[in-house]
């Protein structure tokens, strides 16, 4: 179980983002979280993915602190994926980053073998958030937090990408925290959601 | 108002060494624009809707070969009358405030918007203090910088430079993206009523849901060509006609959330036939062999030979 437990943080000389919030999610389970814009959504993601470290609070996975080096098994995926890769870097070996995807994978979320060998810029942005999900859905991730993952996408790419995950979550049993806007969009994935107001 | 005839857009690009290659990256498209109506341009990212913005702006790179025809109000747009109209009578609303001076305080960016399209510096004052009470901005976020605005002030900017500049064509790019939904609702009812005061507004966006709260029609782009132009109330009704239109409407969440597999094809090597070939399940040997004109079925025009069935 991933738990943050009365989390609080801010960054210096500036208010608190966010303060006491406490958050569960079990192996295996999807849970929406919407909140208004500036209400901490991506920070909170930060903290459980461990990016930040919250200023008070503890986030505890499976009955440890998050381990600190290494690769995290909380990963999180947002908006923009040519941030999240490097542009240097060729597919493939942005692909091999972690355990290499199989086939069966790449296949689910319609990449095309030829993609491999091309740059992060040479894709569209809705190609590019299918190789950076590619990436994250390996043996070492055991929750995947989705921060506005499709907001940028349209509705097939979005459909495609989600219908992946979500197979793939129920057969690796991961746990998964959507974060999104669209109210019709959480409805449709989650066993539970949280809304902040 | 606006008119776009069999568009193409090609770029000539480095591949190794000196060898070049050509990106067929607009093929075929086709959109009109009249004044009073909002037109949504949907499609997914690499679809060529941002493209024919900037088509339309006059603002594509110098490696571009342009054909086909782009009328505003009946007279072409040569690259001399874009600079011309640009700013003045067609206006952009853009993405982000990225696009904005992150040095300049935005009250003055907004009155120097009005200054270029014409106005005199009293006249201009006048045009930044009303829209900006127009749109519920207090006259103390005139001094603020726009790392200060939050997401639903920039909103009103950014629309705000358009308005000022009292132009007759507004183009808006993704505008609601990431947003709470009362600011989507808010920001499309910005440009709503500026159709209804009787401008010409061209909505690009891939959302489609946001499209049909306040379009009057929907074009949609499928790598890069216009599929379909259909009446906004053709989607809940079911008179969709275009097989990619049809997967993207069957794709929403609130629908039945099923995808169709698959991805553009790649400029480079663009099928032969009908660019949704490869995907469509309708697919016939006439689709493989040639481009399909646009035909008019159920009372819209879509680039499909099997539209009708």
């Amino acid at each position: 179980m991933l738990i943050g437990n009365q989390l609080a943080f801010r960054y210096p000389r500036h208010e608190w983002i966010l303060r006491d919030f406490d958050i569960a999610i079990e192996p295996g389970e999807v849970v929406g979280l919407s909140a208004p814009s500036g209400f901490g959504k991506t920070t909170l993601s930060k903290l459980l993915a461990g990016y930040l470290t919250p200023l008070k609070g503890r986030i505890i996975l499976d009955n440890a602190p998050l381990p600190t080096r290494g690769y995290s098994p909380v990963q999180m995926i947002f908006q923009n994926p040519e941030l999240a890769v490097n542009p240097r870097w060729r597919i493939h070996k942005i692909l091999a980053e972690n355990q290499p995807p199989d086939r069966l994978l790449l296949n689910a979320l319609s990449i095309h073998p030829s993609w491999l060998d091309r740059y992060p810029h040479e894709l569209s942005g809705g190609e590019l958030q299918r190789i950076a999900v590619a990436r994250v859905l390996n043996p070492a991730t055991r929750y995947l937090i989705a921060d506005e993952m499709t907001a940028m996408l349209d509705a097939n790419t979005q459909a495609l990408i989600w219908q992946t995950v979500l197979e793939y979550a129920r057969s690796q049993n991961l746990g998964l925290l959507v974060i999104s806007h669209e109210t019709a969009l959480i409805k449709r994935l989650c066993d539970r959601s949280i809304h902040l107001a | 108002m606006l008119l776009v005839q069999d568009l193409s857009i090609t770029f000539t690009m480095y591949d190794r060494g000196l060898a070049q290659k050509q990106l067929a990256v607009i093929t075929q498209l086709d959109l009109d624009v009249q004044a009073g109506e909002v037109v949504a341009v949907v499609g997914a990212s690499g679809s060529g809707k941002s493209l024919l913005a900037h088509a339309i702006l006059g603002i594509l790179p110098d490696n571009a070969q342009v054909s086909g025809t782009i009328l505003f109000k009946g007279e072409p747009l040569t690259p001399h009358r874009c600079r011309d109209l640009r700013g003045k009578s067609i206006a952009l609303i853009p993405q982000s405030i990225g696009y904005l001076d992150p040095l300049m305080q935005v009250g003055r960016q907004v009155h120097r918007t009005a200054q270029l399209s014409g106005l005199s510096q009293p006249a201009a004052k006048a045009a930044v203090d009303r829209t900006f009470h127009r749109y519920g901005l207090a006259a103390r976020v005139k001094r603020l910088y726009p790392f200060q605005l939050s997401g639903g002030m920039a909103r009103r900017v950014l629309v705000s430079t358009a308005v000022v500049s009292q132009a007759e064509l507004v183009i808006a790019d993704e505008p609601t993206p990431g947003l709470h939904p009362d600011i989507v609702t808010e920001t499309l009812n910005h440009l709503r009523e500026l159709a209804s005061e009787g401008k010409g507004v061209i909505l690009i966006t891939h959302d489609i849901e946001a499209a049909l709260q306040i379009a009057d029609r929907v074009a949609v782009f499928y790598a890069g060509t216009t599929v379909e132009i259909a009446q906004a109330q053709d989607f809940p009704s079911g008179k969709i006609r275009h097989p990619y239109t049809q997967a993207l409407w069957r794709a929403l969440p609130q629908n039945e959330f099923i995808p169709i597999p698959g991805s553009q094809p790649n400029p480079e090597a663009l099928p032969l036939g009908c660019l949704f070939s490869d995907r469509c399940s309708w697919v016939t040997p006439e689709c493989q062999s040639d481009r399909p004109p646009f035909l008019q079925v159920r009372g819209a025009p879509v680039r499909c030979i099997h539209a009708d069935r």
